[in-house]
């Protein structure tokens, strides 16, 4: 998994919030690269640029060996993201493609849980095999 | 894969690439009508391939420039922000 971060400062203003605060935060730096997006080119057509406070918004995309989005998400400046919701996601993602597409994560799946196998003899049967409980644990 | 970039005064910047790029580059009529045409509908769909983009960027102490179809055939988790030093 390769993490890209961008906003529309500079690579200058990059360096200086890395080198002054995040350093401080995390050890050795921002581990990934930090990309500058002037004028918003690439948020634009993804989407979350905001054209009147021209800034990107928190825009999230889990993007697939393939070059595929298989998930985003959206949010306003001022609430941050859920990191581990993120981490849950890629980790569903990437194990429905190691079954080449047969098996299918249900809500609350995390690594170690029952995942489904879809197919004839599940169809009116997932109540045997997945409680409702499994999605708030 | 990414390259490091010499700097100067200019304020480096990148963009869209791929065919969306080329086609608003056209000069052609038709094209141009096409590409009108497209801005309308959302370039991002879910399962679908993400348009390819160039951007310079900052990375342990280095410039570089990285394009996104330079990472195919690894997961990519892509994160905008509103901007450096806005507290969240």
């Amino acid at each position: 998994m390769e993490v890209l971060s961008v906003s529309i400062d500079s690579v200058f203003v990059h360096k200086m919030w890395n080198d002054n605060e995040l350093s401080k935060m995390v050890e050795g730096g921002v581990p990934f690269p930090m990309l500058s997006d002037a004028g918003g080119r690439v948020g634009k057509v993804y989407g979350v640029f905001d054209e009147d406070a021209g800034v990107e918004n928190r825009g999230r995309f889990l993007i697939d060996p393939d070059g595929a989005v298989q998930g985003y998400e959206v949010l306003t400046p001022p609430v941050g993201r859920n990191i581990q919701e993120t981490l849950r996601q890629i980790q569903a993602f990437q194990f429905v493609r190691k079954s080449k597409g047969k098996k299918a994560t249900p809500s609350g799946w995390q690594p170690g849980k029952v995942s489904l196998t879809p197919g004839p003899d599940l169809v009116g049967n997932v109540w045997k095999v997945w409680k409702t409980s499994m999605a708030f644990d | 894969m990414p390259k490091e970039m010499s700097v100067g005064c200019a304020r480096p910047t990148g963009g869209p690439v791929g065919e969306g790029a080329k086609k608003a580059s056209s000069k052609n009529e038709k094209e141009k009508e096409k590409t009108a045409v497209q801005e309308v509908s959302p370039m991002i769909q879910i399962g679908k391939k993400v348009p390819d983009f160039t951007a310079p960027g900052y990375h342990q102490g280095k410039f570089i420039s990285i394009q996104l179809s330079e990472y195919l055939g690894k997961w990519v988790l892509l994160c905008f922000y509103p901007g450096d030093f806005t507290f969240v």
